[in-house]
């Protein structure tokens, strides 16, 4: 186990390469920092203040390789760039000039009270539908479930969110519509709303896929076993059913978990949550390319993370899997 | 991106994608598997309505994407039909009689069968003329991921060894990025536009059908048919071209189906964020983001946003169960 793990961690070392590589070229070749001080600085920013924007953080060094005489041949933009995120320092936003640590620390609390809630609710809710659609096993009511299913995977989340918001905060005049706050019983009045939006939006797709999961294990031999032995539909499905299910399940839901931390882009900014989907939403509005870039490389540690915790949870949950 | 905004370019686009679907029709006709394929279709109420629902997009997006310079200064086949509905001065109701104020209402010029918008003009002919940018991301994305993943996906699959483990290591590169972020990373580089879209979803986008793909060959390449062709003395590629492609060939049409639905979500969410297309174009993802601050307006103005997430609603819906009638309709014995 001990031995899988480090060759695991061995194996993502390319692939954070890549990333690394991947938003250097994206952000410092494709846009030169040139280009990209004129964007955050604005069209009217003097030759003087971009020349100074660049050396303060660092942009103007050679490309790739420094070549001026006297200089050491690894002060370079790439070299900097690679040794920064090696070593976990994120830089400063280009806007406003804290540092991005800071920032992305103040909202991870915000987005997990959002999207932790959201996660168990959905899976619940997605797991009682899909076994209750297997239970009965009847053909209208899964045309007619399979059709709801689709239709509510079709509808765009920020659809969701408007029609919500209007709904339930002007005309019924009953949750707080926008805002936040981290004080005692005012957070969950704030959050109710969101968090509900968010299990609506997602609850079509996963309950098709958690009914296909779970028609797949109904179709095994075991049982087949079980029910001749005279056990009843209600005790198969919540004793073999849900618990086999529940193993594929794992490797589809555990990956999704590190990324709870990142919150959601377009349910924070409507409901003006100071999470990590506000930091980079406005980000995107500024234009601040340092936190986006960021954001890229925490997004694949997060996945990365995520790919590490699937196999050990399936280790776990299933005996007969060894990792070697 | 501006390169797009010329009219031979567009052109040029528009006989690219026709040429493909036709060609896949037309290869298709001949392939016993999609002919018996199409007879499970044909079966199909769900799928054929969704087929036709497609089909009605895909006529008014073309319509508004033909434009005779020489005819009509520009403008687009679409708005040359619907030249006859006036302009009015501002919002007005759905068959209202004035324009929506409440000092001095306005006398319309005509009725609007889903109101006006803030410019006055036509809601119903701004949805439809929106189409275009739905089909334009789906259209050029397609053209861009799928050459992309299937010539990768096979030749992984194919020739293993090295060229297999390039291939996974950059999709597992790729796919180590969230998708959400690395469209916003690509978009805010390239800038807003239909291009840059369609560049920015076609790199996220190839990743699931090089996998799929790559699966898919794994497990051909051990069927008797390959090591026959092997055992003829066929060249590589022409086993790939002329055995494994037409093999795997309704995994792709499947996964376009189903992943334009995909690409016409994105393109809105994308316009939405203000990534996505420009202002100025008539896109769903901006219709729906325009209208955010008319829900707050006293009185308030539910028809654009109504109109332009329903017009998505029902493409997005009509693909995703035609692409689901697909799946069934070449796997019978998968059920639902």
């Amino acid at each position: 186990m001990f031995a899988y793990l480090i060759r695991r961690l061995f194996f993502f070392v390319p692939i954070l390469f890549g990333v690394m590589l991947l938003t250097f070229v994206l952000f410092f070749v494709v846009q030169s920092p040139e280009a990209t001080a004129k964007r955050v600085l604005g069209q009217k920013a003097t030759p003087k203040s971009v020349e100074n924007w660049l050396h303060n953080r660092g942009y103007d060094k050679p490309l790739l390789i420094n070549h001026t005489p006297g200089g050491s041949w690894h002060d370079s933009l790439f070299i900097h760039q690679m040794r920064k995120l090696a070593t976990f320092d994120l830089g400063t936003s280009d806007v406003s000039g804290r540092p991005l640590r800071e920032v992305f620390a103040q909202g991870v609390l915000p987005s997990l009270l959002l999207t932790v809630p959201a996660f168990f609710a959905s899976i619940a809710l997605a797991v009682g539908f899909a076994l209750y659609l297997v239970f009965i096993r009847n053909a209208a009511v899964d045309l007619v479930a399979s059709l709801f299913c689709v239709a509510l995977m079709s509808v765009p989340v920020m659809v969701y969110v408007i029609f919500g918001q209007f709904l339930v905060a002007q005309v019924l005049n009953y949750f707080p519509a926008f805002g936040f706050e981290l004080s005692g019983w005012s957070t969950p009045k704030f959050l109710l709303l969101p968090v509900a939006l968010m299990v609506v939006s997602g609850l079509g797709a996963d309950v098709r896929l958690f009914r296909a999961l779970f028609l797949e294990e109904m179709g095994q031999d075991y049982i087949r076993t079980a029910r001749a032995k005279g056990v009843s539909t209600v005790q198969v499905l919540l004793r073999h059913v849900l618990k086999n299910g529940l193993i594929n399940l794992i490797t589809v839901v555990v990956a999704s978990l590190p990324f709870l931390i990142m919150g959601s882009l377009l349910l924070e900014n409507f409901f003006g949550i100071p999470g990590l989907g506000n930091v980079l939403f406005s980000a995107i509005q500024a234009p601040d390319f340092a936190v986006v870039q960021a954001s890229v490389f925490l997004g694949s540690l997060l996945y990365l993370g995520g790919l590490l915790l699937t196999d050990l949870c399936y280790a776990w949950a299933d005996p007969r899997i060894r990792l070697q | 991106m501006k390169l797009l905004d010329q009219i031979w370019v567009q052109n040029l686009c528009l006989i690219a994608g026709y040429g493909s679907l036709a060609f896949l029709v037309g290869w298709g006709m001949r392939s016993e598997r999609w002919l018996s394929a199409w007879k499970h279709l044909r079966r199909d109420v769900t799928g054929m309505i969704s087929l036709g629902v497609v089909l009605l997009y895909l006529l008014v997006g073309t319509l508004e994407s033909i434009a005779v310079p020489s005819l009509s200064g520009g403008r687009s086949l679409l708005q040359e039909l619907t030249s006859s509905i006036p302009q009015e001065k501002s919002y007005s109701a759905p068959l209202s009689k004035a324009a929506l104020s409440l000092s001095d209402p306005i006398p319309l010029l005509g009725r609007h069968l889903l109101g006006t918008d803030a410019l006055g003009r036509d809601t119903l002919v701004q949805t439809l003329r929106a189409t275009r940018s739905a089909l334009w991301i789906g259209g050029l994305t397609s053209l861009i991921y799928i050459p992309l993943g299937v010539l990768l996906g096979m030749m992984a699959g194919y020739y293993k060894g090295w060229v297999d483990d390039v291939v996974q290591y950059v999709y597992s590169t790729v796919a180590a990025v969230p998708e959400i972020l690395m469209l916003v990373a690509i978009l805010m580089v390239l800038g807003k536009g239909l291009g840059s879209m369609a560049i920015a979803l076609g790199i996220t986008g190839w990743v699931g059908m090089a996998r799929l793909i790559r699966g898919e060959t794994l497990r051909q390449v051990e069927r008797p048919y390959i090591a026959a062709a092997k055992a003829m003395g066929q060249s590589n590629w022409k086993i790939i071209t002329r055995h494994l492609l037409p093999n795997v060939m309704h995994l792709v049409l499947i996964k376009f189906v189903l992943g334009f639905s995909g690409l016409v979500l994105a393109e809105a969410v994308l316009s939405y964020l203000g990534v996505g297309a420009p202002v100025g174009t008539a896109s769903w993802g901006t219709m729906i983001d325009a209208s955010r601050s008319e829900l707050s307006r006293e009185p308030f103005v539910w028809w654009n946003l109504t109109a332009a997430s329903t017009a998505l609603f029902i493409m997005v819906l009509a693909l995703n169960l035609f692409g689901d009638s697909l799946r069934r309709a070449f796997d019978p014995k998968q059920g639902l």
